[in-house]
């Protein structure tokens, strides 16, 4: 039977690049703890964090010699001499290692990305490293350092190995006399087969793996190299290894590789889930359906007789629980630690601060705090940008710090949490704030706001959000090439978030995100408006109100306005928009419903509020295409077609007046701008 | 459902590249290809879709599917009809997208073979020519071979004015 090796590419290449991150960070682990220990680098590095780097590194060259990737598993084999020396404690990692190590990383990358789409590789950046790493390599060794908790090299003449296999060793793929075979290709081996697990004939299950041995390897054979042999089974087995020596052999390090292996195997299985994101998406569906049919039965039990009600609701409140669950439980495959995305951000940070010359300390929390796959994916490179910008604009050069009497080491701070249905992310630098001057200047000069306009702090600072936007001087690599928070903002506020800035000048910005935990289901209350019902996401509602006739001001252009608060916003009489029937659009007969998106208000005129519910979203453009001022639609208890409004696109469709009734009150910051609702655009 | 079964003992009974279901509009017998249809389903209400052409009569909930309905009367420019019990919703499926197309009545599964046939006369700059794929003589009657792909494209969907005959703002359902 022929197997289509390439079936498993996509596995390898997912894993390798999840391999990767956790090797980028234990190699920033292992940075930051040379940097504070000293200078000189000469410091005991923890053997797990290692052990780490190692089996990432093995497990890509394996995969890629397996596969054919030729470059990759040259490459890799290179980087994993290199480190077994490491491991060994025959060579330290000082800075220049580590920054090496971290570049390898990214050559990896390339090539594994390069491998993937089966492009020419680049040679020339890969070849730089690859020379310095030869280089490296060829430099005498230095001295074992004391402090590695690593065997000494004398090492024993002979090794006592007790490895048991579990059961279901055949179903990993996994051969143990292969392993056998490479024990006794390191010296002399004696074997001694364990027969105690072997049952009855009858019982024999020829794909279980019932035998266990005693092996006895005998030669100047290093530790290294035997668990090297068993890396490939490592929690596959029960295995010790232990020296035959007159002296007693430390047992907790000899037993420390393969448990801490084992548990670091399991707490990768727990944090990522392959699904392919199709099946998920159906099963999303499925339970979108279960709520259709719970909402049906709910309103078929409003109408029947009073003798099966109990048994009916009885039945219905169980549905409901089950269902609940489920959907629950459904929408938890698709969430994902936001990690996923603040695990670029070390790296980010450490590069960015040593080309500008900025001393800067990142601080992480949060990090298992749960979000949509989407979302997820989409926040990622809005978050980067906004780290990026924090470094190029908000933190100053150590020289500037220390005049200004803080400390040297500036600090990002980066948390997420959750808050009802939403997760809240904030960037917090302590840095130089936002230049409330400047800021209005440029925006000024850009003529973004009138010359002589009075703004209060809340809105200066709401002007980085405008688009083409920039208060850089020059544009340098990292920002000022005019992709500005104006494209964060749009980004987040495509998936139905919000974002703020809060800043003092000379003690920081703090900016907060907030995002929908889902894009599946949506809360949403449902209005009448003629004989349709339309659905409102109730993130985006402030309030409702009764509005008199007379309150209502027309504007030359025939706009209606009214006051809200303190300011006017624009009437939306959503019978007109939609254009159906005219006549009864009273507004003493209806409601106003006041929304608010990208910062800017409306009323919206409704006949009737008909409730709150939960809602399936669904989309109109899988059969059909977008339509203006539909954001998508859902299904109603009756099994009909409801609308959701989309609320961006209504309130930009409508120009905002600029009014102030009194100018001394803050009003709600509403330029005019041609910016349509929400634009998702891809940064740099 | 009658109708769906009929189609299945013809599938396995007849080639199917020239099976046609053929419907009424008015007194003109029109034809799809059977191949693009997935369902039959009698008329039921349907959401009316703001800023979209009239003969978009709105969006259907097919099991779960949000599918727009096309009312092919007013796409053809015709007077728009009161529904009776014999109007139709006909389900068709174009590259997994799926579209409602709204009929006077369907009438028959019918086999069209090439001598049946007949090239469509040239005429200038008519705006629905693109939805005729060709003519058929089935006994004494004319029949339309209608393109599917071409009736329910969603760049043609989005053109916001009918292609002929009077806007009719009328939205009943």
């Amino acid at each position: 039977m022929a197997i289509d090796i390439r079936q498993f590419h996509q596995t390898f290449f997912d894993e390798s690049q999840e391999g990767l991150v956790s090797m980028e960070s234990a190699l920033l682990q292992i940075e930051q703890g040379l940097s504070a220990n000293l200078p000189c680098g000469a410091v005991a590095t923890d053997p797990e964090v290692l052990n780490t780097i190692f089996r990432v590194v093995h497990s890509i060259k394996g995969g890629a010699s397996t596969f054919g990737f030729g470059w990759v598993a040259d490459f890799s084999h290179l980087l994993e001499t290199l480190l077994d020396d490491v491991r060994a404690g025959s060579r330290q990692v000082d800075r220049h290692t580590a920054g090496l190590l971290l570049r390898s990383v990214d050559c990896l990358r390339i090539l594994l990305v390069n491998a993937r789409s089966g492009k020419p590789v680049n040679a020339a950046a890969i070849e730089e490293v690859n020379a310095e790493l030869e280089t490296l390599h060829l430099t005498p060794l230095r001295a074992a350092g004391s402090g590695v908790a690593v065997a000494g090299t004398g090492g024993p003449r002979a090794w006592k190995i007790r490895f048991i296999p579990k059961p279901g060793l055949f179903y990993s793929g996994n051969d143990p006399l292969r392993v056998l075979r490479e024990l006794s290709a390191l010296g002399e081996l004696r074997i001694e087969t364990d027969l105690a697990r072997l049952p009855p004939w009858a019982d024999l299950d020829p794909e279980t793996c019932y035998l266990g041995w005693k092996l006895e390897l005998s030669g100047n054979v290093t530790r290294e190299a035997i668990t090297e042999v068993f890396s490939w089974v490592t929690g596959e087995c029960e295995l010790e290894v232990d020296p035959i020596l007159d002296r007693p052999s430390p047992p907790e390090i000899a037993n420390a590789a393969p448990r801490g292996a084992e548990d670091d195997q399991a707490k990768s299985r727990g944090t990522s889930i392959r699904v392919s994101t199709s099946k998920m998406d159906t099963l999303v569906d499925i339970v979108g359906e279960l709520v259709i049919t719970q909402t049906i039965l709910n309103q078929t039990v409003a109408q029947i007789g009073p003798d099966s009600l109990p048994r009916l609701s009885a039945g219905l409140a169980q549905l409901e629980r089950n269902l609940r669950e489920l959907q629950e439980n459904v929408m938890r495959i698709r969430m994902l630690p936001i990690g996923f995305v603040f695990n670029r951000l070390p790296r980010l940070v450490r590069d960015i601060s040593q080309q500008l010359g900025k001393q800067v300390e990142l601080k992480i929390s949060g990090e298992a705090t749960e979000l949509d796959k989407t979302v997820i994916e989409r926040i990622s490179d809005p978050l980067l940008h906004m780290v990026r910008n924090s470094l190029d604009h908000g933190i100053e050069t150590p020289q500037v710090r220390h005049a200004a009497g803080k400390p040297e080491t500036a600090c990002i701070r980066i948390d997420a949490s959750q808050r009802g249905g939403h997760v809240i992310v904030e960037i917090e630098d302590d840095g130089r704030g936002l230049d409330q001057d400047k800021i209005l200047q440029r925006a000024v000069e850009r003529g973004l706001v009138p010359n002589n306009a009075k703004l209060s702090a809340e809105q200066i600072a709401e002007l980085v959000f405008l688009p083409g936007f920039t208060t850089a001087d020059s544009v340098s690599d990292l920002s000022g090439r005019g992709v500005g928070l104006d494209v964060v903002r749009s980004n987040i506020h495509s998936l139905g978030g919000n974002i703020d800035v809060r800043s003092q000048a000379g003690h920081g910005t703090h900016f907060t995100i907030r995002l929908p935990l889902t894009l599946a289901i949506l809360d949403g209350l449902g209005v009448q408006v003629g004989a349709q019902t339309y659905i409102l996401p109730i993130t985006s509602i402030t309030e409702s109100m009764a509005l008199a006739q007379d309150q209502i001001r027309c504007l030359p252009g025939g706009e209606e306005i009214f006051q809200f608060r303190h300011e006017y916003v624009p009437l939306i009489r959503l019978r007109r928009v939609f254009g159906g029937v005219p006549g009864v659009d009273d507004s003493n007969a209806g409601i106003v419903v006041v929304v608010e998106a990208n910062g800017r208000r409306a009323g919206l005129l409704v006949d009737d509020l008909l409730g709150q519910q939960q809602i399936v979203i669904k989309s109109l453009e899988s059969h059909y295409r977008r339509v203006d001022g539909i954001s998508a639609a859902t299904i109603l208890g009756d099994g009909t077609v409801a609308l959701i409004l989309d609320i961006g696109g209504l309130v930009c469709a409508v120009a905002a007046p600029a009014l102030n009734l009194n100018s001394t009150q803050p009003a709600a910051v509403s330029w005019p701008s041609s910016q349509p609702s929400a634009p998702v655009r891809a940064l740099h | 459902m009658e109708t769906a079964s009929a189609v299945d003992s013809y599938l396995a009974q007849t080639d199917t590249d020239n099976l046609c279901l053929t419907f009424r509009l008015g007194d003109q017998d029109y034809g799809i290809a059977i191949s693009k249809v997935q369902e039959i389903r009698e008329w039921t209400k349907v959401t009316p879709l703001p800023s979209s052409p009239p003969y978009i009569r709105g969006m259907l909930n097919l099991r779960g599917a949000i599918v727009p309905v096309i009312d092919l009367r007013l796409r053809f420019g015709l007077d728009a009809l009161e529904r009776d019990s014999s109007t139709v919703i006909i389900v068709v499926n174009v590259g997994n997208r799926l579209a409602g197309i709204l009929v006077d009545t369907v009438s028959d599964v019918i086999s069209v073979d090439h001598g049946q046939r007949r090239a469509l006369p040239e005429f200038e700059g008519h705006a629905n020519r693109r939805f005729i794929e060709g003519l058929a003589q089935i006994d004494d009657r004319l029949m339309v071979l209608l393109n599917v792909d071409q009736l329910v494209a969603p760049e043609d969907l989005a053109s916001a004015s009918p292609p002929a005959g009077e806007p009719d703002q009328r939205r009943a359902v």
